[in-house]
């Protein structure tokens, strides 16, 4: 298990630095091994999402260094996958449609889809199958509930296989039980996969039930001021969740969040 | 329900029919001010083979100039919206160019290319040219942050994400710039024609107002109404037709 995302004093401000006073990021360091799953919490607007897309290459950091998989980061990584609270689905596209675009149109990937286009669509009906979208694959987005879109949207995240899947906020638009279902559903997709996670969620119980290790981010501009390995065993269950273990974990981070949005 | 929304419309323009009549007839407005839609459409009949004639006319100018619109509009709109240093260069100019009465350039139009129907056709083209540039380019510029992200970190092409999600998206754009394009087309044939015409609905009303035929008059205006209603319905299910899934569900994307 080798570090596979490294960020070193990374500082970030929008527009570049001068013109927005305050940075989104700041002097953020952070370290995560290959098929790590990672889960970032804070409150809103700390850099979260900023944190996320220097990782991917998106946002080019102005200070510090950030490297992923070994390399240092100046350019979108095309071995990324994303998923967003928002499933951004294309309405005119049928979900196996959808969840093919990244075959598509990926610098990587396209001459490969057009050679064995039956194989990849092998590949996507057997993902849409694994998180319980089988019988779907021909329907619009809006056709599926809330629930079944996120999925859509997480099969459309891996279909290319990356190695480093960013998750920003995917459930927190979904109801309590839609939102504990698909726990379950993308703790099952990491395992059989081991890609490495970053996960930003609002929710502790989610940061605790799928996360290797917990960061929690300050107010902005964020750094990392607190993180914590969650040692439960997997696969872990919705009925684990009321373990007196996984209640301590949930009760210590948020004493940390409150320390962050007091200070 | 259905059959009350779909009877709807009809009622309404009967009930604004009578209303007309009745006011008409109550006052006693003199025919040279307003007739009633009754003597209208009595001079519709009467004079029918003229309307007939020159409705026709109209018609296929307001088409010509129409088509010219939605071929350089949709071009220009997907140059437009696809490039931000191209948008914010021409939109300024298209404002400007869209702020000028059209009535104010017919005559340029006339020394250009003379009286007929040239003038005409290029009227209708530049009135309804602009709904359907500016639709079509902020149906390309609204892509939603996320889906941009993840489209570059792909490395997709800017050709690509063009095809396969822009103009898509501005489809449902494109289509409802349509339907208010066309009916301002028949007003761009109709101004052209009016001030410089020898042909058409335009010149046909001038002609008979200066005549004193005022029903003549009443009787071409709701010609060309007609005309406009009919062509909206066309687009209306020309829309429906071909981004029939940007009127269902709703909430996403
Ligand atoms: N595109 C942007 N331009 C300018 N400021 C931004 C932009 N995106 C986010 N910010 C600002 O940067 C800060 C961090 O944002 P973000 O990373 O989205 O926070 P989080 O995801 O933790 O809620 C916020 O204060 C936000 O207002
Ligand atoms: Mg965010």
């Amino acid at each position: 298990m080798t570090a596979f995302v490294e960020l070193e004093q990374v500082t970030m401000t929008y527009g570049g630095p001068g013109i927005d006073t305050v940075p989104a990021v700041a002097d953020a360091s952070l370290t995560i091994k290959q098929g790590e799953f990672v889960a970032m919490v804070g409150p809103s607007g700390c850099g979260k999402s900023s944190l996320l897309k220097i990782v991917s290459g998106l946002m080019p950091a102005d200070k510090g260094i950030t490297r992923v998989a070994g390399e240092p980061v100046t350019r979108p990584l095309t071995m990324v996958g994303m998923a967003f609270q928002n499933a951004t689905l294309l309405p005119w596209r049928t979900t196996l449609e959808n969840v093919l675009l990244p075959l598509e149109v990926s610098r990587t990937h396209r001459g490969s889809f057009r050679r064995k286009k039956a194989e990849h669509l092998e590949t996507a009906r057997a993902l849409l199958k694994t998180v319980g979208l089988e019988g779907y694959e021909d329907h619009a987005p809006y056709e599926l509930s809330g629930g079944m879109q996120q999925r859509a949207s997480l099969c459309r995240a891996l279909i290319h296989a990356p190695d480093l899947l960013l998750l920003d906020e995917p459930f927190a638009a979904l109801d309590a039980f839609t939102r504990e279902e698909l726990w379950g559903v993308l703790q099952d997709l990491w395992m059989q996969r081991k890609f490495t996670v970053i996960l930003v969620t609002h929710d502790l119980r989610e940061a605790v039930y799928l996360a290797d290790r917990v960061y929690v981010v300050s107010k902005r501009p964020g750094r990392i001021v607190y993180e914590r390995p969650i040692p439960l065993a997997r696969p872990r269950t919705l009925e684990s969740t009321f373990d007196q273990d996984f209640v301590d974990l949930v009760h210590k981070l948020r004493d940390h969040i409150g320390e962050v949005r007091a200070s | 329900m259905i059959s009350k929304i779909k009877l709807a419309p009809w009622l309404a323009t009967i009930g604004l029919f009578v209303f007309w009549e009745v006011v008409c007839r109550l006052f006693s407005v003199p025919e040279f001010i307003l007739p009633t839609p009754s003597a209208s459409i009595a001079a519709m009949i009467e004079y029918w083979p003229a309307i007939w004639q020159n409705a026709f006319y109209t018609f296929w100018v307001t088409m010509v100039g129409f088509a010219l619109a939605v071929i350089f509009g949709l071009a220009l709109g997907l140059v437009t919206g696809a490039s931000a240093v191209v948008y914010s260069a021409i939109y300024p100019l298209l404002v400007g160019f869209n702020s000028i009465p059209k009535v104010a350039i017919v005559p340029v139009l006339v020394v250009w290319f003379g009286i007929g129907t040239i003038p005409a056709i290029l009227t209708a083209f530049t009135i309804s040219f602009f709904p359907i540039v500016v639709n079509v380019a902020t149906g390309l510029a609204t892509l939603e942050p996320e889906l941009k992200d993840v489209l570059r970190s792909l490395g997709a092409r800017k050709i690509d994400i063009l095809l396969k999600v822009g103009v898509p998206r501005s489809m449902p754009y494109f289509f409802a710039s349509l339907k208010v394009a066309v009916t301002l087309a028949f007003v761009g044939t109709v101004i052209s024609e009016t001030v410089a015409g020898n042909a058409g609905m335009g010149h046909l009303m001038l002609t008979a107002s200066s005549s004193f035929r005022v029903p003549l008059v009443f009787a071409g205006l709701l010609v060309i109404a007609a005309m406009g209603v009919g062509m909206y319905v066309v687009f209306v299910l020309v829309e429906r037709r071909f981004v029939g899934w940007a009127f269902r569900g709703g909430d996403n994307g």
